[in-house]
């Protein structure tokens, strides 16, 4: 697939890009941060986001969606990441639906793919139990008992958790705590007896929760792919996560390294504009050579997954690497470049800075993909 | 069948048929690169007898129109020959400063007559040029430069001195950029002539690298007569030349690993597994490791963005001073790779000469060492972070 954007796309592209430009601000952030009741985005916005079809671009049309693929919903995310918009399409899309598409039964996306296509279901994955990213240690277990799978643990950072209808479960139904064999997939109604949300509002204005199950009881129909053997599912939607995370991040470098060149173009000190300054300069051109090389990457991830690419795990880990260093890089330099209102809490940047720390970390540091990636490769 | 798979049916028949089978595959007898000229000198039979058919057939420069030496082939040919060639295991050998960046220009600015003589002989590697732009005085301040040419009837005297020539002992003519008018400003004044290095009054000496290596010279001009027609594009106006043909440059020095038969990924990392051994297939040395592993992100990020600008260019959206960004990102990637190849070696990569020194080990070395010239030749890393900073971002003076 080339490496540029087909008339279409650029179309789509084009059309996100007014919307968000009407309808998104980054200072609704502020609001929402300290919003400890209700949904944890803006619903009037995620109907239009339904109304316009991006929803469904990922999904095929037997279930609603509009067949299309992730070189498109990346467009979406990109141009919504410029504003930050706070809308939980990785979670429910990307993550619990993408997780039901490849693995549900027919009956299961036949049930849950139209809801999730058209935002009346709300979707999750909630599979991270550590501090830090580590997606094979799962020590919340699953047992069959009688025809029923008793599921008791606590899971972390369950990204729009509170929000979500159901969650997309990993589980251990056998093995050790960090095998990568033993694992399950159950999809589990947040109503469901014995499931407790907490809401955590993170740095970046975002809920994330955290859930508690305490013998929560699912019937065997709700399992996605086959019992111990979710691992190979949670790899694909785990790549596809990571990529999709960073064609958001991208948008968020693209637009933090924006401003900053605009505000280099306006503000004088010494009497001259201080982008005319050589050490902000060569620092702005290095900052440049980074965000194409993410847009780069991105893209060729993103085709990547729908191409079906045999490598597509380590070119998720090669991704979701640069767009976190690049991200954590246009924060920081971003904040540094505008000086003393950098920091202020009255300018945007701030939430650039807040957003790059949170998608860093969320799905794999640089660090944990440089380590994955290796190990993938056999060094 | 459609044009193009016809097209790529014959092209695999003609590679098939002419192509010598020791010209092929791994152990190839095709050097890396072959840059031609009066003193080029084959090993290998095979490889003077295949480049000599790539040329009759134009395919040292596929898309070059036939009158200068080319096949006259559009972009979709040429890569269906390339990908032809790459999956016999074969390539053309041929590469030079003049098909890479004399040639681009050439056939920007020159006239007609000067393209009909110029251009044939780059096209079959019969003259090699070398590039005579830094003095001196002059380095990343090109436009500074004082090499002086004075018009005479219809010759020009050429008197003055460049500096770090690339094998302009090795080459027959020479790319210049000459003063024709001191009293202009410094960009104003500049001609862009073309000097044969057999004329009398040339001549060259070579300087040593740190590696031990004498690949550059200074270059002398005195009274160097050159004739008129010897001047490309207009007098004076040698500055639009020059700069055009550093994009050329900055382009080659950035698509100088492709096409290359070793990746410096996978190269490094055999080599890491060698000397540092594993266990359980990983690299016993987790800093390494983890060092190797960004190397390798960076590298593939570079390519992606390489593809992403060729598709945009086959798109109409050619490449402009971004080029600037692949020859910073790539020297330096390069030399980072050099660098860790060289801590793996650890002792091995220190020594300079001696009687337990095998020749691989001297090249580790002496690669490290030339290795840093990357960074400065072409143009300086800063030079390209302040054209990037000026052309591509817009930031004021
Ligand atoms: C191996 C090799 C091969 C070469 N081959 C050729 C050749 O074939 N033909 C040819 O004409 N030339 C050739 N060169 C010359 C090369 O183009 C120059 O060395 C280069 O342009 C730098 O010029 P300089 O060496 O005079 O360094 P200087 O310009 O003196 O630079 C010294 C330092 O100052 C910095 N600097 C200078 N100006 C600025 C600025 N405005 N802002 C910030 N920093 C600045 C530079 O980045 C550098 O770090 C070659 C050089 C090498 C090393």
């Amino acid at each position: 697939m080339q490496m540029i954007l087909t008339e279409e796309q650029e179309l789509l592209r084009d059309s996100v890009a007014s919307f968000a430009q009407d309808k998104c601000d980054v200072g609704q952030l502020r609001a929402l941060r300290n919003q400890m009741t209700g949904p944890g985005f803006d619903e009037a916005l995620w109907k239009d986001a339904a109304e316009l079809g991006w929803l469904g671009i990922p999904f095929s049309e037997d279930y609603g969606g509009l067949g299309l693929g992730y070189a498109e919903l990346g467009i979406v995310l990109e141009e919504l990441g410029k504003k930050l918009v706070n809308l939980p399409i990785l979670s429910s899309i990307v993550m619990g639906g993408g997780a039901i598409a490849r693995g549900g039964t027919e009956a299961l996306k036949t049930a849950l793919l139209p809801g999730i296509c058209d935002g009346s279901v709300l979707s999750t994955l909630a599979y991270q139990e550590t501090n830090r990213h580590n997606p094979y240690f799962v020590e919340t277990s699953a047992e069959m008992i009688d025809d029923t799978w008793v599921l008791s643990g606590r899971k972390v950072l369950v990204l729009d958790g509170t929000d979500a209808d159901h969650i997309v479960l990993l589980a251990r139904s056998s093995n050790g705590a960090t095998d990568r064999d033993g694992l399950s997939l159950f999809v589990v109604p947040c109503d469901a007896n014995g499931l407790v949300r907490k809401r955590n509002i993170l740095l970046d204005s975002r809920v994330a929760a955290t859930i508690e199950l305490d013998n929560v009881k699912v019937g065997a129909t709700t399992l996605l792919g086959r019992a111990d053997e979710a691992a190979d599912i949670v790899d694909l939607v785990l790549a596809q996560s990571a990529i999709a995370l960073s064609a958001e991040m991208l948008g968020g470098i693209q637009q933090a390294f924006d401003t900053t060149l605009e505000y280099l173009k306006l503000r004088e000190q010494f009497g001259a504009k201080i982008g005319s300054f050589q050490a902000l300069k060569h620092r702005a051109a290095r900052w440049f050579c980074e965000l194409e090389l993410t847009r780069s990457i991105v893209m060729k991830a993103l085709r990547a997954i729908d191409e079906g690419s045999d490598d597509l795990v380590q070119l998720a880990s090669v991704c979701k690497a640069r767009a976190s260093s690049a991200f954590h890089q246009s924060g920081k330099e971003g904040i540094q470049m505008h000086g003393g209102i950098g920091v202020t809490d009255e300018m945007d940047i701030g939430f650039f800075f807040k957003r790059a720390r949170v998608t860093e970390m969320l799905l794999g540091d640089a660090g944990f993909h440089r380590n994955a990636y290796a190990a993938l490769s056999a060094y | 069948m459609s044009d193009l798979a016809k097209f790529r049916a014959e092209a695999r028949a003609w590679i098939e048929e002419n192509c010598p089978t020791s010209c092929r595959g791994e152990n190839s007898f095709l050097p890396d690169m072959v840059w031609g000229g009066r003193r080029q000198t084959f090993e290998h039979d095979d490889v003077k007898l295949w480049l000599d058919r790539l040329i009759e057939k134009g395919w040292t420069v596929p898309t070059w129109p036939q009158e200068y030496g080319g096949a006259g082939l559009t972009d979709a040919e040429r890569d269906i020959v390339l990908q032809e060639m790459s999956a016999a295991g074969t390539r053309s050998p041929l590469f030079s400063f003049g098909i890479a960046m004399l040639a681009p220009a050439l056939m920007e600015f020159a006239s007609e007559e000067q393209k009909l003589k110029f251009l044939p002989p780059i096209a079959r590697g019969e003259i090699r040029w070398c590039q005579g732009y830094s003095e001196p005085g002059a380095g990343s301040d090109l436009a500074s430069l004082q090499t002086r040419a004075v018009k005479e009837g219809d010759e020009y005297i050429v008197n003055g001195q460049k500096i770090w020539t690339s094998d302009a002992n090795l080459s027959d003519w020479i790319f210049c950029l000459v003063r024709t008018e001191p009293q202009a400003s410094k960009h104003e004044g500049i001609s862009f002539l073309l000097i044969d290095m057999e004329t009398p009054g040339v001549s060259t000496s070579p300087i040593e690298l740190i590696s031990g290596a004498s690949p550059f010279c200074q270059t002398f001009f005195e009274d160097v007569r050159v004739p008129t027609s010897h001047l490309i594009g207009e007098e004076n106006k040698g500055w639009t030349v020059a700069k055009r043909l550093l994009q050329h440059e900055r382009g080659m020095l950035s698509a100088y690993t492709r096409g290359a038969r070793i990746n410096p990924t996978e190269q490094i990392t055999k080599f890491a597994r060698r000397e540092l051994g594993d266990a359980d297939g990983r690299l016993t040395d987790q800093a390494v490791r983890d060092e190797l592993t960004q190397l390798a992100f960076d590298r593939l990020c570079y390519e992606a963005t390489l593809q992403r600008t060729m598709d945009a260019a086959e798109a109409g959206k050619g490449m402009g001073p971004e080029s600037s960004m692949f020859k910073l990102y790539l020297s330096e990637l390069g030399q980072r790779e050099a660098d860790l190849r060289q801590r793996i070696a650890g002792r091995h990569a220190l020594v300079w000469q001696g009687e337990d020194c095998p020749p691989q080990e001297k090249e580790l070395t002496r690669g490290w060492l030339y290795n840093q010239a990357s960074t400065i030749l072409g143009g300086t890393s800063e030079i390209q972070l302040n054209i990037i900073a000026k052309r591509v971002l817009g930031l004021p003076d």
